[in-house]
């Protein structure tokens, strides 16, 4: 499906905004840059990486009526109405004087990028401007299609949807689907040289989701499942949202509002949302006022074993396997069972493939998962965020999921519902508007980045605590113990939200903080250093 | 041992098994995944149904606002399949984002609308 344009001379097509202020009957468009990214890749690398940047010639684009292609207004749509009142859009509208950058009936909303980020903000955008009868449109532009298995229809991720944002998702009204759930996790078993030891979900209950971002590895074929970013696609399309099949190769100004290019023409919009990940090059793309600073990341390894649902259960079972080892270069590696594939995460520096062997070959790996007739059918390197913009926003343009803040390695999928839904609630409560974002959106990134602090002092004593056999025995001495006991979870519930993801890192920071935390730490450290130990 | 299920969330309950007790003290509310459950009013000894909820229906939310405890009891029809809110996740998220919050309201004021319908249809029938 196209967006709604209207060609022009040299092949551009725009769709120039109502509202637009200057009244120029020609808009310069200078398309200078172009991306040449498709979607489809190469195993070991992100397949939407690749891109050149070329010059193109300036092209005119004459202005046209936007309103013939307005959509069908929602209350003429199949939803309820919920007969809210007008006078709620005017209070919450900013004065007339102050800016005009506020969305209004008609005004057209792009969201660069169809992963969870720029669904969910879709769906929230369009969600609340139903509740405030405003008529707005929103084009979701992403050119691939999760209904592909393999790289052509992936997101290049573990595929782990945390305990929290089920639940969220869950009060949101968006609850994940059996065919989207390739598994629910029950326990997280952590693998270490001492030992291994299982930590039970603290609710006895499935909450947290292992689900394929796209459709699956590439040999997935037919496989009776759907991708989680298809089925949060469907959820937007659902309020309305316009998928648009295309890649978007530019993004230029047109007077003070965003212009969208792909290789069919350019459409000018009231506000862009960027949730393109970090994982292409639309973000190199952006002209430096669209936001300040660029994302840091940190790359990844994800590959995908076979071994077929009954071999999986008796391996691995409902449990998310962690291993923390004392190999170099590898900070961290996790095994996820999902339907009939297991998928390996690893993070660290520089993983090459003697680090993955290294890792494969492990007493502690072949123990609980041994590879030998495993084949990998897909694997990736993908980056991700470990640090974000400085200001994830600009005028009437916004910077959400992985492209502007995300969590620190964990519940990416978490941060990007979060500033989905800052951002969509910013533009419709208060304006879009540079201003605007930095006053209500930012501050939920700010927060974000705040307990990433607190996340890196976690990690840090992770990294201590990996590379000292003595403390890694305590660690597990004292997790076994409470697991027998199932009371006073201190070690169990500061692990378990720190794999997990599903609690702020502040949580787990302050948990660990806690004198029954510390109690048992120092006795199980003390125990370690005696000749014998009980460990009732 | 919960039944556990592949691709499943939440935790099973099989048909009759009680969610939630009338005159408990609820610290989470629930939503529907998969089956039924109803909402059972308990008084003088016998049992009314007030509301059969379906796959996407919040119950116990009431928790989250007070701390009186549970006006009814809920129970499975046939499997049931049903996810837990944590109060304390749920109000944590509300602090950051209140809108959250307008979905449940939403589902609340449906619920006060339904049985403001019973009420007035009992009066119809009593007159």
């Amino acid at each position: 499906m196209q967006p709604s344009s209207v060609k022009g001379p040299g092949g551009i097509t725009t769709s120039p905004s109502r509202a637009r202020s200057d009244g120029n009957s020609v808009v310069g468009v200078h398309i200078t840059r172009t991306a040449a990214g498709t979607p489809h890749g190469q195993p070991g690398l992100p397949d939407h990486a690749a891109g050149t940047a070329v010059p193109t010639e300036p092209l005119h684009v004459p202005e046209t009526d936007r309103h013939r292609h307005r959509r069908r207004p929602w209350h003429q749509s199949k939803r309820p109405s919920l007969r809210t009142n007008r006078s709620i859009q005017r209070l919450v509208s900013r004065p007339a004087d102050d800016s005009d950058a506020v969305l209004e009936d008609g005004s057209r909303i792009a969201v660069v990028g169809g992963g969870p980020a720029g669904s969910l903000f879709a769906y929230f955008l369009l969600r609340l401007a139903h509740t405030i009868d405003l008529d707005i449109s929103v084009d979701v532009f992403e050119p691939r299609r999760f209904s592909h298995c393999g790289p052509a229809g992936c997101n290049h991720c573990g595929g782990i949807v945390s305990e929290s944002l089920v639940q969220m998702l869950a009060a949101e009204g968006i609850n994940l689907p059996p065919t989207v759930v390739q598994r629910g996790i029950y326990s997280y078993v952590l693998h270490m040289d001492a030992g291994v030891v299982e930590i039970e979900s603290p609710v006895e209950e499935q909450r947290i989701a292992a689900i394929y971002r796209g459709n699956g590895p590439r040999t997935a074929v037919d496989m009776p499942w759907d991708s989680f970013d298809g089925y949060l696609q469907q959820v937007c399309e659902k309020e309305g949202a316009r998928l648009v099949h295309q890649l978007v190769i530019g993004m230029e100004r047109d007077g003070d509002r965003p212009v969208v290019i792909t290789n069919d023409g350019a459409t000018t919009y009231d506000l862009v949302a960027v949730a393109s990940g970090v994982n292409s090059n639309f973000l190199s793309l952006l002209e430096p006022d669209a936001a300040q600073g660029r994302a840091e990341v940190s790359r990844t390894f994800i590959t995908e074993f076979e071994l077929g649902a009954d071999r999986i259960l008796e391996t691995l079972g409902d449990s998310m396997h962690v291993f923390l080892l004392d190999i170099p270069r590898l900070e961290f590696a996790a095994l996820i069972p999902k339907g009939d594939y297991v998928t390996m995460a690893m993070l660290g520096d520089e993983i090459d493939t003697d680090l993955i062997k290294q890792f494969l070959d492990s007493p502690e790996v072949q123990a609980a998962f041994p590879t030998d007739s495993m084949p990998a059918v897909c694997s990736c390197a993908p980056v991700i965020n470990v640090k974000g913009p400085e200001r994830p926003f600009g005028e009437r343009v916004v910077l959400i999921g992985d492209a502007g803040t995300t969590r620190l390695y964990k519940d990416g999928i978490g941060a990007a519902y979060r500033t989905a839904k800052a951002a969509a609630e910013t533009a419709i409560v208060h304006g879009v508007s540079a201003h605007d974002f930095d006053q209500h959106y930012f501050p939920t990134c700010r927060a974000i980045a705040t307990d990433n602090m607190f996340g890196r002092l976690i990690f840090f004593f992770t990294i201590a605590v990996r590379k000292s056999r003595y403390a890694r025995k305590a660690v597990l001495r004292m997790t076994a113990r409470e697991q027998r006991r199932r009371t006073g979870l201190h070690m169990s519930g500061v692990l378990w939200n720190m794999f997990t993801g599903s609690a702020p890192y502040r949580d787990v920071f302050v948990n660990s903080l806690h004198p029954g935390f510390l109690y048992g730490l120092a006795r199980s450290l003390v125990v370690g250093v005696r000749p014998s130990h009980p460990e009732g | 041992m919960p039944i556990r299920r592949r691709g499943e969330l939440g935790k099973v309950f099989t048909d009759g098994e009680v969610i939630i007790r009338q005159g408990d003290v609820g610290d989470r509310m629930y939503v529907v995944q998969t089956g039924n459950v109803e909402v059972v009013l308990e008084s003088d000894g016998e049992e009314r149904q007030l509301s059969a909820l379906q796959a996407g229906d919040f119950f116990g939310e009431m928790a989250l606002f007070d701390k009186v405890v549970r006006s009814a009891s809920v129970r499975a029809v046939g499997e049931a399949r049903v996810l837990t809110i944590d109060k304390r996740t749920l109000l944590k998220r509300i602090s950051e984002d209140p809108l959250l919050a307008y979905n449940l309201l939403r589902s609340m004021s449906t619920r006060v609308r339904d049985l403001n319908d019973q009420i007035s249809a009992t009066g119809n029938r009593i007159s």
